[in-house]
């Protein structure tokens, strides 16, 4: 089959929707648009019969015992919001900190700052370098005063997978909720609240091959019987917890997705992983000073991420960019010119944050595009490195850092 | 971020590319920028040093494909002038030709940089009645 481009290789950004899901989803826009919420008619119960199969699919496949612990949202920043926010008010008079980690998401981030602002103490907890958090750490920064630990399930730029079970363990043992972000990890590996202990979780669907514009918040029922604040008022929909029409459609084509990720899990998870690791050797073999970030084996299936030394990150994807879309933490690649925080956090050199280069397959990846894209990344870093002083520099023995650098 | 048509050429085509032996004479070297902030630029100037024109140079860049461009057409630029002439190039004239959005203008200034601290190595170490051959101190 001829290669077809530009090729798709972000799939931590997003991912295509599933045509079978994008089947389901159809009739719901047109001919059966009733809303969830009316009662009274048969459009109303056609809408409401669909949106809680959905309920019930995306529910199994996150091991919640019950689909009304499902709330939909609009998305994965939604749900940490709802999450956040939400246990905040609502437990505020028990205590007012937070344990979150120095690798979470942005939404996570800017929530817990915001919180901050707003009175709430919050301890990030620092990683390792192969990304996984430190169980006694999470312990030493607890207080009698914590409400909440929130712990992002797997890294959306190094892909590695928390020991999730262990930290709902010990926040069982302690009695303190714990949230965990699960929006790269939902539908690509096992995640079961019950065996993991978890109490909240952040689930999106266009990261598992539906639709974008909806997603939930996983709320424990039982054991114990979570509560959180609204966000928004209004209908009072989502058993009070977020006012709003539910995106039938959506949230259709969310049930399927899960459906559909439950049943190729296994299968599909081996597959990519197969292809990651052939990808990972096809570069690691021909280029010297690149280094893989995150953890070698407790990382998603689908996710690669390789910082090469002595180029920048963007320059790599210029080079790329018209066959291949990646991802980089290099600060010229964000708005704010600091590079990832996320590699940074691991201890890694700037410089080599500035030089991250973020690969994710997915369902519709081929061994053909792997191929490519490997052969590729090695001429275009070759190419650079040709025309970088550091690599120059360093061939000729000279050792960076103990240069003193005129920075602007 | 779109790059303008004359960034993608500079990256896709970047004009001399390579190094000088520092103490071939007439030549400057300026090394700026630093790796932990995610650009280094080293730019080489070969003066003649009868005439005092630029006859030719080089550089290399760890950066951006901005920095790259930026570099890269300063080099062009630099070519054939004086050395006098050479100190007037200024990052607003690179931000014109290359059409560098806001988030990339500290490339330009980088550049500028670049330039000054080439055209200095070169008086110091060549304009001097002094200037040893071995005097690698920049």
């Amino acid at each position: 089959m001829a290669l077809k481009l530009p090729i798709f290789m972000d799939s931590q950004s997003t991912t295509p929707v599933d045509p079978r899901v994008l089947d389901v989803m159809l009739p719901y826009f047109t001919e059966k648009f009733g809303h969830s919420s009316s009662r009274n008619h048969p459009f109303g119960w056609e809408a409401e019969a669909a949106v809680d199969k959905a309920r019930e699919q995306v529910a199994k496949l996150i091991g919640a015992r019950d689909p009304k612990e499902l709330v939909f949202t609009s998305g994965g920043t939604e749900a940490i919001n709802l999450a956040l926010k939400g246990v905040a008010e609502m437990y505020r008079e028990k205590g007012n900190h937070i344990v979150a980690t120095t690798i979470d998401q942005r939404a996570t981030m800017d929530v817990c700052k915001r919180l901050e602002r707003q009175g709430y103490e919050v301890t990030y907890v620092s990683v390792g370098r192969d990304g996984l958090i430190d169980l006694d750490e999470i312990r030493e920064a607890l207080t009698p005063k914590t409400i909440l630990i929130t712990v992002m399930f797997a890294n959306n730029e190094i892909g590695t997978i928390q020991s999730m079970a262990d930290i709902g363990k010990l926040a069982k043992e302690k009695g303190i909720l714990l949230h965990s972000d699960a929006t790269q990890a939902v539908g690509k590996i096992p995640v079961d609240v019950e065996a993991m202990g978890i109490d909240l979780l952040s689930a999106t669907a266009h990261l598992m091959y539906g639709p974008k514009g909806v997603g939930c918040l996983y709320v424990r029922r039982k054991n114990p019987r979570v509560r959180i604040a609204p966000m928004m008022d209004g209908g009072g929909h989502e058993r009070g917890m977020r006012s709003g029409t539910v995106p039938v459609p959506l949230a259709v084509g969310f049930g399927k997705a899960a459906e559909i990720c439950r049943e190729v899990m296994g299968e599909e998870s081996k597959r990519l992983a197969t292809l990651r690791n052939q990808l990972q050797e096809l570069i690691l073999s021909k280029v010297d000073e690149a280094y893989l970030n995150g953890h070698p084996e407790k990382r998603l299936p689908h996710n690669l991420n390789i910082s090469f030394a002595y180029v920048e990150g963007e320059s790599v994807l210029m080079g790329l960019n018209k066959e291949v879309a990646l991802s980089s933490g290099s600060a010229c690649t964000s708005a704010t010119l600091e590079p990832s925080y996320v590699i940074s956090a691991l201890g890694v050199d700037s410089e080599l944050a500035h030089s991250s280069i973020r690969f994710g397959l997915h369902r519709f990846s081929t061994e053909e595009e792997v191929d490519f894209v490997g052969k590729r990344t090695v001429e275009v870093v070759h190419r650079l490195r040709e025309m970088s002083p550091l690599y120059e520099m360093a061939k000729e023995g000279v050792d960076l850092k103990s240069l003193q650098w005129k920075a602007e | 971020m779109a790059y303008s048509d004359k960034v993608i050429d500079h990256y896709n085509n970047p004009r001399n590319v390579g190094s000088f032996t520092k103490d071939i004479e007439g030549v400057g070297t300026g090394l700026v920028g630093a790796p932990e902030c995610g650009d280094v630029m080293k730019l080489q100037i070969k003066v003649n040093l009868e005439t005092g024109v630029i006859e030719d140079a080089k550089f290399k860049t760890f950066g951006c494909g901005s920095a790259i461009a930026s570099s890269s057409l300063a080099t062009e630029w630099l070519k054939g002038r004086t050395v006098e002439d050479a100190g007037k190039i200024k990052n607003t004239d690179i931000v014109n030709e290359l059409k560098l959005p806001p988030v990339k203008i500290h490339c330009s200034v980088l550049a500028e940089d670049a330039i000054k601290a080439a055209l200095q190595d070169y008086k110091e170490k060549w304009t001097k009645a002094e200037a040893q051959v071995d005097d690698r101190s920049s």
